[in-house]
């Protein structure tokens, strides 16, 4: 299990590729918090963003801020919530606007990991709750659209050694969440037989 | 004078609700620092030490930086114990809770979460139409009120579930529901947790006791000897299943298992699961009738 510094959003698909189930990684560069409702409007009632996706990382998240002029937040506590509600997105978000990572908590089911690995995507597991951690790593929201969706709105947050995130799927067609499940699964027979 | 009595702790009780709500959410309890502490020595699994030792790292800049534990600021879940002496009466004590809710929400400021269940529409500053949500108490020959606040967020109380078992089904089918549900869960409801069971009484009743379970302090067990025995078992059973912290494999998938039930109809065998997540916030307060606040009195 390796360590990457990876920067986003990435130009260069390897630096996808080179990543694999079970990695540590810690991303540079800017993300993009996006939602339950954001995803909606986009694919649902047909909205294209006004931010560009190409190679981004997108972090599933709808953050505590503080309003300090026109358009201009602070952030107070920004953390990370449950991916599995929003896995629906996950194949047009690679193969209509070239997302390349999508970070959240608690794992996407196995439907994501086809699309991940033709697309060449990865999916990384933040620990959900540390949120107070993961705010000093947010170094500032640079920009925000959609604030009438307030707060799960498109957001842009520049970051730095933010992590550590731990690749979940890989571009490969492997889930560490697949595996923890089959395991677990077979340990439940056993635990049922014990019964 | 009367009057006066009223409004002065209705104030009290809106004072330790805002104040409850905050410091939950910024200063969890030291008994879950233990426990998340004893599951760091515990685990081996590469990518559950690297996330319990994040959750340490985590716990102590909330401490340094004063700010939220997690994000998800809930929905504020109220336990009240109530005196039968208490000289202010429910209705106001509830009002009381939901404006200290409110102005916490606004004051802080803290996300806003509560909206309609139809048009999700934003409701206010954590309030709405049977938000917050208060589970009551009434204790005999008493004169104060305890206060606990346990704000609940949303990716632990997605993952809550219930069966009707069969009689026939016994404890064994309890057993076997409680551990497919925290299978099924994964890493959705943030492990390791509290995970509340509710058994007995009726569908809603069982549900409501599961969320009585999350509520107590960790590792503390049912007064019953045979439901105890129950929670020592499923705990052990529950860290068998390897599903580790955040749901990446690992030793320790919950840090208890704690048990609340009613006596049942001869026909039911309900089970109900209500999930804690690790970052399990709890802050309790006691007010005396004339309206001091003491917030070392946990129950």
């Amino acid at each position: 299990m390796a360590n990457h510094s990876v920067t986003f959003p990435v130009t260069d698909p390897q630096e996808i590729l080179k990543l694999r189930a079970g990695d540590e990684v810690t991303v540079q560069g800017h993300i993009i918090g996006i939602r339950d409702r954001t995803q909606i409007r986009i694919f649902d009632q047909g909205v294209e963003p006004p931010m560009d996706l190409g190679g981004a990382f997108l972090l599933h998240t709808a953050p505590n801020v503080r309003k300090v002029a026109e358009g201009k937040y602070e952030k107070i506590c920004i953390g990370t919530t449950t991916s599995a509600r929003m896995v629906r997105f996950t194949e047009p978000l690679g193969r209509q606007y070239g997302v390349r990572a999508i970070c959240g908590k608690g794992g996407f089911p196995d439907e994501a990991v086809e699309p991940m690995h033709e697309l060449g995507m990865v999916y990384f597991a933040i620990v959900g709750g540390a949120a107070a951690l993961e705010t000093t790593q947010i170094e500032e929201i640079e920009e925000v659209a959609w604030e009438e969706l307030m707060p799960e709105c498109l957001w842009k947050f520049r970051v730095k050694d933010f992590g550590p995130l731990t690749v979940g799927i890989d571009a490969h067609g492997n889930s560490l969440y697949r595996d923890v499940q089959t395991r677990a699964k077979a340990k439940l027979e056993e635990l049922f037989a014990r019964l | 004078m009367a009057i006066d009595t009223t409004t002065d702790l209705q104030h009290t009780v809106e004072d330790a609700a805002a104040h409850l709500y905050v410091w939950s959410l910024k200063d969890i309890p030291q008994d879950l620092r233990d426990a998340l502490s004893a599951a760091r020595e515990k685990e081996t699994s590469v990518p559950g030490k690297r996330v319990l030792e994040t959750i340490h790292k985590n716990i102590n800049i909330a401490d340094s930086e004063k700010n939220l534990v997690c994000q998800d600021t809930g929905i504020a879940v109220y336990h009240v114990r109530v005196g039968e002496h208490f000289p202010l009466h429910p209705a106001r004590i509830y009002e009381g809770l939901r404006d200290g809710t409110a102005r916490a929400t606004i004051e802080h400021p803290l996300r806003s979460n509560a909206v309609h269940t139809i048009t999700r529409e934003n409701t206010g500053p954590n309030i709405g139409h049977r938000l917050p949500i208060v589970h009551w108490e009434f204790i005999d020959d008493w004169d104060g009120l305890d206060v606990k606040c346990v704000p609940k967020g949303s990716g632990s109380e997605n993952m809550s579930f219930l069966k009707m078992c069969v009689p026939a089904d016994g404890v064994k089918g309890i057993k076997q529901f409680v551990l497919e549900s925290i299978v099924g869960a994964g890493g959705k409801p943030c492990p390791p947790g509290i995970v509340g069971v509710g058994i007995g009484g009726s569908a809603d009743y069982a549900m409501y006791l599961a969320k009585e379970a999350i509520m107590r302090p960790i590792g503390t067990r049912n007064s019953d000897p045979l439901v105890a025995q129950l929670e020592d078992e499923l705990f052990g059973l529950l860290n068998e299943t390897g599903i580790g912290p955040m749901g990446l494999g690992g030793d320790v998938t919950v840090l208890q298992c704690h048990i609340e039930h009613a006596d049942t109809h001869m026909t039911l065998n309900p089970v109900a699961v209500n999930y804690q997540c690790w970052a399990a916030r709890r802050a309790s307060a006691h007010i005396s009738p004339t309206g001091d606040i003491d917030y070392d009195r946990e129950f």
